[in-house]
């Protein structure tokens, strides 16, 4: 029997959690899913190696996480992956062990983002991770200490993973930033409008002066037999060589917009895509909310406002939600700020060669899509995107190398599962139970 | 730091309380599988999308970056 | 410059029809509206089977004509074989009838006992009475057969015109979209879709649903279908699901089948899925725990009488008609291209065309 929730919320990172919290508030009962086994999402969560006593997260996130733990009418599924999202709404959820169905009055998505990694020589090499990917690994107790680090991308989550590698122990042997000296004085010159932001600048400065901290610079290569042993940088028309175990690499983030997709809620936006919403984070389909960095990337203090509104809206408290939509446009300014700022050089968009590989579950090259010269037959006679992640890494960066394939031309009915799943859940069956 | 005991292809691994099983395996190796035309990978989103960290978990197909270890488990690269 | 022939559909059908019509001869013009492959040819698993039915002959005579094109027409073709799997002891009884039919049509087949069955296929449950395995039976990509077709039909003459939708046929030829017309003899192959332009020939579409596996463990060397699966084919019933599971060269498994009438929605229908795999599961209890990647539908083109239409519309010219291959049209493909070049040269073929006339089935103006 499925269990029934007032409000199902898909996502426990800031924007989840905000709008658990305040459709609670509103005398709601809610169940929040999410995949991972802590909440807080990819960025916020804690260390290993911190005690939980010893963290000093916002006052925001901590109060939240005291709701979780405190509210009744908030139901926490934690390792829960969504494989399936119907209209009505319901979620089927997948755990190592067994699989469950969810309905809900109303359904709010917060799935968040993920890494927009564009591909270049050498991107396959184990030891070459996404950059917000290596700062989780990390936290999750992945031994960094031994060998040397560097990170490459752009944007402030730069400094963030750094902050975080160095208490593990890493070496950072060099922090790349491809956006031009310029854009980053023009970043910092614009922040003291978020007074927050100058202060967490100030937090990373002086380390990040210590680590070499350099703009106008990028990752062109990573080299190794069989495992990453370092990488090439190009900085200013020079390149050189860094030996490193590590490389984290990011080029910013990209909404999670598939579940969102499944359910028929419009999206906007080029070459990624984000989940159109309307004051009150409603989507296209109605009772269908979303927040967070799905609607478009802004950060944290962003997906809370977005998620808070989304959570009394979908409890019929409007005059609430309307009270945080002053504090919502003044953070889309920064998430527009951001963007601008960070925008991609076009020379990263030229990396890859006739045999890197795009799409990595397939081991798609570029010169093998190129010798595709229809977009419509693309998927079919290479098997681009046709592996266990769906998709999800090679599209993205293939819209920024080859504008000419970007979905909409070509993407027809999403085709379920949401994420790999197993036979016996599609079948509607627990684990061992008899047919 | 407390610490758990499992096992990474049949080799005794020994990690901190809380780490991921992607941090278990890494302990021993950093190819976690290799491609569809024989490329070693490991780890590459660390957040449960790109499926590079695929592992088996007592025989049962898992991402090692969504999952932590647990005393006692028999973890198997190459899936 | 006008063409002798103008095929309406890139798809597997179309593209074959296309590659033997200039072969012999015919300038030949291809018209696709969307992308070749777009419809039914893109959506189907790849199997190529000889069907103990009315389409036994065909079937097996388009097998042979795929073995000899070169390099299997760089489908990623796989000798395979098919093992027809009975659940019961009658099932057993109609596979042992099934082989005496192929042994006519001169294809090799094997009975096999629960053991043997065992024994080629661990995955299989092990109460299963036993089986047909037919060697010759193979798998494509149907994808890249038709990129190759295309290609072959090009290099020896044949134009290709992608993004044209053709709205009527004239009598002497063809109608555009932008109005402008060509004229010449008229071929349609435009599968689920026929109806549209030849109104007088019944098509229903009859929707499936495919899942596909990661690469996993599997052990499943055959595809395998289970012995009730032409009863699932010819009932007219609402839905109905069969056990069609197929080994990918790259380790997934394409995990079928389902039928469905009167469904025009092409998105996923979970209920149906769920009893389809319930199905396998009762013939492959191991797949309970494999992956789906990805779950798709595709709508086959099904005739009243479960036959194709191949061959001339009466009181309409030249124009002819290659659709309503139901789930056979990958398999048939090639030798339904020689039937169709055998009846337009009006030659005597090796394929007996009078089952496949569209003259049985049209309906009055």
């Amino acid at each position: 029997m499925p269990e029934h929730f007032d409000i199902l919320v898909l996502g426990a990172g800031p924007a989840g959690l905000a709008a658990a919290r305040t459709a609670a508030r509103s005398g709601l009962t809610v169940g929040l899913v999410d995949e991972q086994s802590a909440p807080g999402g990819q960025i916020g969560r804690r260390p290993i190696w911190l005690r939980p006593s010893r963290l000093r997260p916002s006052r925001a996130f901590r109060e939240t996480i005291d709701a979780l733990r405190s509210d009744s009418r908030i139901t926490y599924f934690p390792g829960e992956r969504v494989v399936a999202c119907e209209k009505g709404p319901a979620l089927v959820t997948e755990t190592p062990h067994g699989c469950a169905m969810l309905t809900g009055g109303s359904l709010i998505l917060a799935t968040g983002a993920r890494e927009l990694v564009l591909p270049f020589p050498g991107w396959t090499l184990p030891g070459v991770m996404a950059l917000g990917g290596l700062q989780v690994l990390a936290k999750g107790g992945w031994p960094v200490a031994g060998g040397g680090i560097v990170l490459a991308g752009s944007g402030p989550l730069l400094l963030a993973s750094a902050r975080t590698l160095r208490q593990a122990g890493a070496q950072i042997h060099a922090i790349v930033e491809q956006a031009s000296r310029q854009a980053v004085l023009r970043f910092l010159a614009g922040l003291p409008a978020w007074p927050t932001k100058v202060l967490q600048t100030l937090a990373f400065a002086p380390g990040m002066l210590r680590m070499g901290y350099e703009t106008d610079a990028f990752v062109v290569e990573a080299l190794g037999q069989g495992v990453l042993e370092a990488v090439r940088i190009e900085s200013r028309g020079r390149r050189r060589i860094v030996p490193c175990s590590y490389l984290g690499i990011g080029m910013g983030l990209i909404p999670n917009v598939e579940a969102a997709r499944g359910l028929g809620c419009a999206l906007e936006g080029n070459p990624h895509p984000a989940v159109a919403v309307n004051a009150f984070q409603e989507t296209s389909q109605r009772g269908i909310y979303a927040a967070g960095e799905i609607t478009g990337i802004g950060g944290a203090e962003l997906a809370r406002l977005e998620g808070a509104i989304a959570g009394y809206a979908a409890a019929g408290n409007l005059t609430r939600a309307r009270a945080l939509s002053a504090r919502r446009a003044h953070w889309m300014r920064f998430g527009a700020h951001l963007m601008r700022q960070f925008a991609l050089r076009d020379s990263i968009r030229q990396l890859a060669e006739p045999m890197t590989i795009i799409c990595r579950c397939e081991d798609v090259t570029l010169g093998a899509i190129d010798q595709v010269s229809d977009a419509g037959t693309l998927k079919l006679l290479t098997r681009l995107g046709m592996g266990a992640c769906q998709g999800r890494m090679c599209q993205p960066a293939l819209a920024e190398l080859r504008p000419r394939y970007r979905p909409g031309a070509t993407s027809g009915i999403p085709r379920p599962p949401l994420f790999p799943a197993r036979l016996e859940t599609l079948a509607g069956l627990a684990p061992g139970e008899p047919l | 730091m407390k610490t758990i005991a499992l096992t990474v292809d049949g080799v005794a691994v020994t990690v901190v309380e809380g780490a991921s099983a992607a941090a278990a395996v890494a302990a021993r190796t950093h190819v976690f599988h290799h491609s569809r035309t024989g490329h070693p990978r490991g780890p590459f989103c660390g957040m449960g999308q790109c499926f590079e960290c695929r592992i088996r978990i007592n025989g049962r197909l898992a991402l090692a970056c969504l999952e932590r270890a647990s005393s006692g488990m028999a973890i198997t690269t190459g899936a | 410059m006008n063409p002798d022939l103008i095929v309406i559909g890139a798809g597997i059908v179309g593209a074959a029809a296309a590659l033997a019509a200039t072969q012999a001869g015919l300038e030949t013009v291809i018209v696709e509206s969307a992308v070749p492959g777009a419809g039914v040819t893109g959506a189907g698993m790849g199997h190529l089977v000889i069907l103990d039915d009315a389409l036994l002959a065909l079937s097996a005579r388009s097998l042979e004509l795929w073995r000899a094109l070169p390099d299997h027409a760089g489908s990623e073709y796989r000798n395979t074989g098919t093992i027809w799997v009975a659940e019961t002891a009658d099932d057993l009884a109609g596979l042992a009838q099934q082989s005496i039919h192929l042994e006519a049509q001169n294809v090799t087949s094997r009975l096999l006992d629960g053991a043997s069955l065992q024994a080629l296929e661990p995955d299989l449950a092990r109460d299963l009475p036993g089986g047909l395995l037919v060697p010759d039976d193979a798998i494509v990509y149907a994808p890249k057969a038709l990129a190759y077709l295309l290609e072959q039909a090009r290099s020896a003459g044949a134009r290709l015109l992608l993004g044209r939708r053709v709205t009527r046929l004239t009598g002497g030829g063809v109608r555009f979209a932008d109005g402008t017309t060509l004229t010449g003899a008229v071929l349609v192959a435009t599968g689920s879709q026929g109806s549209e332009l030849l109104p007088e020939l019944p098509i229903a579409p009859r929707k499936g649903h495919l899942v596909v596996t990661e690469r996993a463990s599997a052990s499943i060397r055959h595809q395998l279908v289970e012995a009730g699966y032409l009863r699932t084919v010819h009932e007219p019933g609402q839905a109905t699901v069969a056990m069609n599971v197929q080994p990918r060269p790259e380790g997934q498994l394409l995990v079928g089948s389902s039928r469905e009438s009167g469904i025009q929605d092409p998105g996923v229908s979970p209920g149906i899925v769920a009893r389809m795999l319930r199905r396998v599961f009762r013939f492959l209890p191991t797949l309970r725990e494999h992956s789906a990647i990805r779950i798709w539908s595709g709508f086959r083109p099904a005739t009243p009488d479960g036959l194709p239409y191949i061959g001339r519309i009466p009181g309409r010219g030249q124009v002819w008609a290659a659709l309503g291959h139901e789930g056979l049209g990958i398999t048939t493909a090639t030798g339904t291209a020689e039937l169709l070049v055998d009846l337009m040269l009006e030659r005597r073929g090796r394929i007996d065309p009078a089952p496949f006339d569209p003259a049985r089935r049209m309906l009055a103006p």
